[in-house]
């Protein structure tokens, strides 16, 4: 996607399109593509999950869809409108401006901001535009720490300068915004949990190997997968992911080297498919010795994912296979922390040295 | 020394016992054993009172080819004490019998007779009697004119020792212009009028004889129910009994009494559909057979032993005789039910429907349903009749409601949980020579399976023609749903349109309510269309299923033997 592309034209093509079909007396119809499992495919070659070429129309009379369909429109207006005031608003502000009452009715535009939300995504989809360029900002999530120096917005940033909080990754790390001016790292890790992040950042982990250090805190939001995508991209970094030892946590792993199934159209963007997946693993409290006390047994909810996660296409490689069916054997989990039995230390001083020494990782 | 017991206590003898035996009358085992009659509380007694008067004078008039024209008054005395006075326009009673109809218990010209009618045993109105002499003392009076210009007065009780009238005044009052027959008791009673009352029989009667005005003067103010239609339902015809419904005990008692002088005569004559054919085989079945070792068709009735009349019985069931006549059956028909429903009800929808006569342990019977749904009607009732007699009590034994509980009314459009919980009225009428009853206070139709069957098939029917209606309103629902809709969301699009495009809103906002009108009469129009087409092809289905039967007499002879199964079953239980 260019970076000249015009999200405003885009939006006024929209309108112009539906405003035909109107004066044509015909449906108002708006194609989307579908976002769903069975509109998705894996891309072995590129390594990415990607959205099918199935189309859904949403028209305006069909019951089921003409709220949905007022609101895909409304989005759209009042984004144009953003985009002639030149600013930038956070998506909850979009549902804020989005909701009134409908006139004779109790009922509103928009009743909760989980009903505005995925109608930006149906609109990015449909115009095949990223919902920074439509000028949306999600809340800020993720932090970076070690050896690089980023340009935010004209100020120069110096990540191995932030102390003991890192610097958090804005929503928008597109180039307008965000550029790389300097780095020296040799490698970056992705950790799930923000505590075992402060841990290896009170460490100076990023020091001592140097490399960069980043957190999704959980599941990441899509500026810290883009940031991600760009550092391995633009800096050729090589990347490795550290995630509890269950279904969850391997799923996270997922999204961020495939990308997911809800923004598939972003695969390219957002997904990283030569990420490595450092630990833990279930195998790895033999390796280490980690005490069986501090495992977790699995509960009913992790056996049905782990069990569905076998069947994902992009959990096929042999050794994914067995490590799911090496949980479901032995029947536990273990989360990050668990490596603190060993000693608070243990993670930044032991295993994280120890791992990528041997190159012991998962595809 | 005599002989004693574990307790000690001296063992009596038969002869000791004997002192206290002799027979009961059976107005003194009523006198005991009111509940049995219904008269087990005093909402209840009023309630029966008035509709054994109410059923008589219903009777006579048909039976006349009267309409009828009813008039009821219940006048409260004092406390707990009413009059109440039954009054109908009937052919009257001639004089000698009147002290017979009301002062013998099981009294009457129903009980030996096989027709349709409300009473059955010439029980009832003696009980009314019984019941009101027993709780005040007070005799009734009947005034009864046959329309001669001379009215008989009695004032009379029950003699409940010897079962007979005990007449305390008689007199005759000339020159008056009337016909019919009133009745007045003075009884204890308690006057309600809740979901199994006086008003709601009145109420429920007038839906079921809707060629009858009932004028009802209640302690609350009257009610008026006016006829619907000016014609009588078909009269019933009296036959004689199937052998299908035929026991031991009766059959013996039938051969002690009848005419004939053979015992082939003694079947063709006594019983419907035997001709001397079915007389042969039945005998020869039975294994009766003369001294040249052929069937015994010409033993005297009064010859045939014990032994023999179980063997007859058993043979009856092996033999294939044709289902008896119909015609002893008066169903009001369809045009009455729903005439009826729709007088006192005022729904908005309503249909009914009759099944052809069908046959149960020899007697043959006929289910008609109405349903009537929507209007005034606010919630759901379930109403019983039987020979035109509404049911109000032990809605739970009754054939009637098994089945309506065994519906699966969502099928058709009806919310429900066991029974239909939509403002509907599902009326069901079982007229038979012989209806069930599970006791003697009439409350109740026994579950044989057949009835079970013809009324779940009435249903299935009626509701059929409720869901068709329902799915059509639900649709004009569905429609102003879709209609609102798309004018709700109109204005909004279009001011969105108007900030993407520049076009005036109010221009935009015009053209799509015009496409989502022409959307919907285009789906109005494709909708009518289709219900047409599925009209007909249900027509089609229909008449091919009436004449696939009208083809099959073998069929037919299944479903006798299947009843004549049914019937012994019933017997056992």
């Amino acid at each position: 996607m260019p970076v000249t592309e015009n999200p405003d034209k885009k939006l006024k093509e929209l309108g112009k399109n539906t405003l035909k079909q109107i004066e044509k007396e015909k449906n108002p119809d708006i194609e989307l593509p579908i976002r769903v499992l069975s509109n998705i495919y894996f891309d072995e070659k590129s390594g990415l999950v990607r959205l099918g070429d199935k189309i859904s129309h949403r028209t305006y009379l069909n019951v089921a869809h003409t709220r949905k369909f007022m609101q895909t429109l409304m989005v759209a207006a009042e984004c144009k409108k953003i985009i002639d005031q030149d600013v930038t608003t956070s998506i909850r502000d979009l549902y804020y401006a989005l909701k009134r009452t409908i006139p004779g009715t109790k009922e509103n535009t928009v009743e909760y901001q989980g009903e505005s939300d995925p109608i930006i995504e149906d609109l990015e989809a449909a115009l095949d535009t990223l919902r920074e360029r439509l000028h949306l900002q999600a809340d800020r999530k993720g932090y970076v720490a070690g050896p690089i120096v980023v340009n935010d917005a004209g100020d120069r940033i110096n990540c191995a300068k932030m102390g003991s909080s890192g610097w958090a990754i804005p929503s928008n790390v597109e180039p307008e915004v965000i550029t790389f001016e300097k780095c020296t790292a040799d490698f970056l890790i992705v950790v799930e949990k923000d505590a075992i992040w402060q841990r290896l950042n009170q460490d100076k982990f990023w020091k001592k190997y140097n490399c960069l250090i980043l957190t999704g805190k959980g599941q990441p939001a899509r500026g810290c997968r883009r940031l991600i995508n760009r550092m391995h991209k633009e800096l050729k970094l090589p990347v490795y992911v550290m995630t509890d030892a269950d279904a969850w946590g391997y799923y996270i792993y997922s999204v961020i080297k495939q990308g997911s199934i809800n923004l598939s159209f972003l695969s390219d963007r957002l997904g990283t498919p030569s990420a490595k997946f450092i630990g833990l693993t279930t195998r790895d409290v033999a390796k280490f010795g980690i005490p069986k006390n501090v495992t977790i047994k699995l509960n009913k909810g992790d056996i049905k994912r782990a069990n569905e996660m076998l069947k994902y296409i992009w959990f096929k490689p042999k050794e994914w296979q067995d490590e799911l069916k090496h949980m479901l054997e032995v029947g536990y989990k273990l989360e990050l922390e668990a490596l603190s039995a060993k000693g608070i230390k243990y993670i930044s001083e032991k295993y994280l040295p120890q791992k990528i020494k041997d190159k012991d990782f998962l595809p | 020394m005599p002989e004693e017991n574990t307790a000690n206590e001296k063992v009596k003898t038969a002869k000791m016992l004997a002192k206290d035996q002799r027979a009961i009358s059976v107005s003194e085992f009523f006198e005991k054993n009111r509940h049995l009659l219904g008269y087990d509380n005093k909402i209840k007694a009023l309630l029966m009172i008035v509709k054994e008067g109410v059923d008589n004078g219903l009777d006579a008039t048909e039976d006349a080819r009267i309409l009828p024209d009813i008039y009821i008054k219940i006048e409260e005395l004092e406390k707990e004490k009413y009059k109440i006075v039954i009054k109908d326009n009937g052919p009257g009673i001639v004089r000698r019998q009147i002290p017979k109809i009301f002062g013998i218990l099981l009294y009457g010209s129903k009980f030996h007779k096989l027709k349709q009618t409300r009473g059955q045993q010439g029980l009832g109105i003696s009980c009314g009697v019984l019941y009101s002499q027993l709780t005040t003392g007070q005799p009734i009076e009947v005034i009864s004119s046959t329309g001669d210009g001379k009215m008989h007065r009695y004032k009379l009780k029950i003699d409940v020792k010897k079962n007979e009238p005990k007449i305390l005044e008689e007199d005759v009052v000339e020159g008056k212009e009337w016909r019919g027959v009133q009745i007045s008791f003075v009884c204890e009673g308690l006057y309600r009028e809740h979901k199994q009352s006086v008003l709601e029989y009145v109420k429920q009667t007038a839906i079921s004889n809707p060629y009858a005005n009932i004028i009802f003067d209640s302690p609350t103010g009257r009610f008026e129910f006016k006829r619907g239609v000016e014609t009588l339902p078909r009269e019933s015809k009296e036959i004689k009994p199937h052998l299908y419904g035929v026991e031991v005990g009766i059959l013996s008692r039938m051969l002690h009494d009848t005419k004939a002088r053979t015992l082939s005569g003694f079947l063709t004559s006594e019983f419907t559909r035997v001709g001397k054919l079915s007389a042969k085989q039945i005998v020869e079945k039975a294994d009766i057979l003369n001294d040249k070792g052929e069937p015994d068709v010409m033993i005297s009735p009064r010859k045939v032993s014990e032994d023999q009349i179980v063997s007859i019985v058993k043979a009856i069931k092996e033999t294939k005789l044709t289902r008896p006549p119909t015609d002893c059956l008066s169903p009001l028909g369809g045009e009455l039910i729903e005439k009826g429903l729709k007088k006192e009800l005022n729904p908005e929808f309503v249909a009914a429907i009759c099944r052809p006569p069908a046959v149960y342990r020899g007697w043959p019977f006929e289910i008609e349903v109405g349903i009537a749904y929507g209007g005034s009607i606010t919630e759901p009732k379930f109403m019983r009749f039987a020979n035109r007699v509404p049911l109000l009590y032990q809605a739970g034994d009754c054939a009637i409601t098994k089945s309506i509980i065994g519906m699966d009314w969502r099928r058709y459009g009806i919310n429900s949980e066991k029974l239909p919980t939509d403002p509907v009225v599902i009326f069901v009428h079982m007229c038979s020579v012989w209806v069930p009853f599970t006791s003697e206070s009439k409350e109740a139709i026994a579950s044989y399976p057949v009835i079970i069957k013809e009324i779940k098939l009435a249903l299935q029917e009626c509701a059929r023609k409720l869901s068709i209606y329902l799915s059509g309103v639900r649709r004009a629902q569905y429609q102003a749903e879709r209609r609102s809709i798309f004018e709700r969301y109109a204005h909004e699009t279009a001011v969105a349109l108007n900030e993407l495009t520049g076009e005036p809103t109010e221009k935009i906002e015009a053209k799509i309510k015009d496409i989502a009108e022409k959307n919907i009469k285009t789906i109005e129009l494709s909708e009518q269309v289709a219900e047409r087409l599925a009209k007909e092809k249900r027509e089609k289905e229909e008449n091919a299923e009436k004449q696939k039967e009208s083809e099959k007499p073998e069929a037919k002879e299944e479903n006798k033997k299947e009843e004549a199964k049914e019937g012994e079953e019933a017997k056992k239980e």
